[in-house]
């Protein structure tokens, strides 16, 4: 029998060598030893760049396909492209359940890298953050939606608002009153799903509008108001 | 930033086409980790775009466990829609997605190969696949295939055996220490010790990523 050191284990689990009761008795392990947990982090990756070590037959075309399909089935509710702001609340069942332990345990082990955070692309994450944790009131006028975070930044969706014409843009405005409209980020429109992150915090009981204006943006709105959304006092 | 607009706007279109693919390269410009909190907001096109970037990998080393396309498909789609699942809990911070997501199909196809015992280790024939063709990163995917079998090859032979059995063949070490006629114990420390050497090889960070710089 053996009786190595559990941690060497850390680099077996890692390339998914271990089953059965191994398996259950090393997570139970990993669950009270922190360095364990570092150790199967970093082999996670070593593990996983083994994989670019296979020949690369074309995957099937279908798979693509079938993928989308099966993740469509499994949310009932998803939204579909136009509104894929909205919350999934469906419970996803069983499998999901399941999934979610092992991601759970998944993200236990896992620790930091730094190179990695600086990778991500700095509004595209104040994008996401937003995103990830906001509240949205729809927009009237065109459609469209307010995601306002509880930090009060805020992402204006807008959809298919016409390309602003050569020497326009739209202009997004927050409005706390009529002597306080604040100027709040450009945008050129055009087809499809537009995310504007707003430049100034977006309160509960102001307005979110926007107008078309002249290219370069103005300081004050000069023309009619294309779509709004009021955020409700919380 | 390709398609930075002003003002902070990041164009995110959400045209539906027929061809996902063609509708899903116009998350091409986000990073992964964006495109996994898309994933997470239930968006079908973050999660082409995905597949995208990370399928055709996804394939190969399922195909390469199993030898199977069926199966291999089967560990792809799993691994997809776990992601899917659980997008939501991803913590970027502590891992890239592309290690997320290929731990999600090497797990999946180990079980399955344990499962339907077809697990093979013999290497394809050469050059089965010309790699070549078809997405703007192959290049970068022979770059990385390159590192990585040049530091495999540099570690010693009983230890790279062990971790390409494991890795690639699905054998759990108690299979392995039976096959290769070697007490447990000495099965774990190759792993460990291989594994150990080929991260300090590949650095630290073992950066081998596919997808847009």
């Amino acid at each position: 029998m053996d009786n190595g050191s559990p941690h060497e284990l850390s680099a077996a689990y890692a390339l998914d060598a271990l089953d059965g009761r191994e398996l259950e008795a090393y997570e139970t392990h990993l669950a009270g030893c922190e360095q364990c947990r570092d150790d199967v982090a970093s082999f996670r990756a070593t593990a996983s760049a083994l994989a670019y070590d296979v020949d690369l037959p074309p995957a099937p075309e279908t798979l693509e396909r079938r993928i989308i399909s099966a993740a469509r089935a499994e949310r009932p509710n998803v939204v579909p492209l136009r509104q894929r702001l909205a919350i999934p609340t469906a419970a996803v069942g069983a499998v999901a359940a399941v999934a979610a332990i092992a991601i759970g345990i998944w993200a236990i082990h896992l620790s930091n890298s730094v190179d990695h955070q600086k990778s991500i692309r700095k509004d595209q994450k104040a994008l996401i953050d937003v995103l990830s944790d906001c509240t949205k009131t729809p927009t009237e006028g065109s459609s469209g939606a307010v995601c306002v975070a509880p930090t009060e930044k805020a992402v204006l969706i807008a959809d298919s608002l016409p390309a602003a014409s050569p020497g326009k843009t739209y202009e997004a405005w927050v409005i706390a009153g009529k002597r306080n409209v604040q100027p709040a980020g450009l945008f050129r429109g055009g087809a499809g799903r537009k995310y504007v992150l707003l430049t100034k915090p977006v309160r509960p009981g102001t307005t979110v509008a926007v107008t078309l204006e002249k290219g370069g943006g103005v300081p004050a709105p000069t023309t009619a108001i294309l779509l709004h959304a009021e955020v409700k006092p919380s | 930033m390709s398609d930075r607009g002003e003002g902070g706007v990041v164009s995110l279109r959400g045209r539906r086409s027929e061809r996902s693919q063609t509708t899903a390269r116009e998350l091409a410009h986000l990073s992964d980790e964006a495109v996994v909190a898309l994933v997470a907001r239930s968006d079908e096109q973050a999660l082409a775009e995905l597949y995208h970037r990370f399928g055709r990998l996804a394939y190969g080393l399922a195909f390469r466990i199993l030898r199977d396309d069926a199966l291999a498909q089967d560990a792809v789609q799993e691994a997809f829609l776990g992601v899917w699942r659980a997008a939501g809990r991803f913590t970027a911070e502590r891992a890239k997605p592309s290690t997320w997501l290929l731990t999600l199909v090497h797990r999946r196809a180990v079980d399955l190969v344990r499962r339907e015992e077809r697990r093979r280790t013999e290497p394809l024939q050469a050059g089965t696949e010309p790699i070549g063709r078809e997405a703007p990163d192959e290049a970068e995917l022979a770059t990385q295939r390159q590192t990585i079998r040049e530091a495999l090859r540099r570690l010693p032979a009983e230890q790279r055996e062990a971790i390409e059995l494991a890795y690639y063949g699905g054998y759990t070490q108690s299979e392995l220490a039976e096959r290769l006629g070697e007490p447990l114990g000495t099965i774990k420390s190759r792993m460990f010790t291989g594994l150990a050497r080929l991260r300090d090889d590949l650095g630290e960070d073992t950066r081998v990523e596919v997808g847009p710089a």
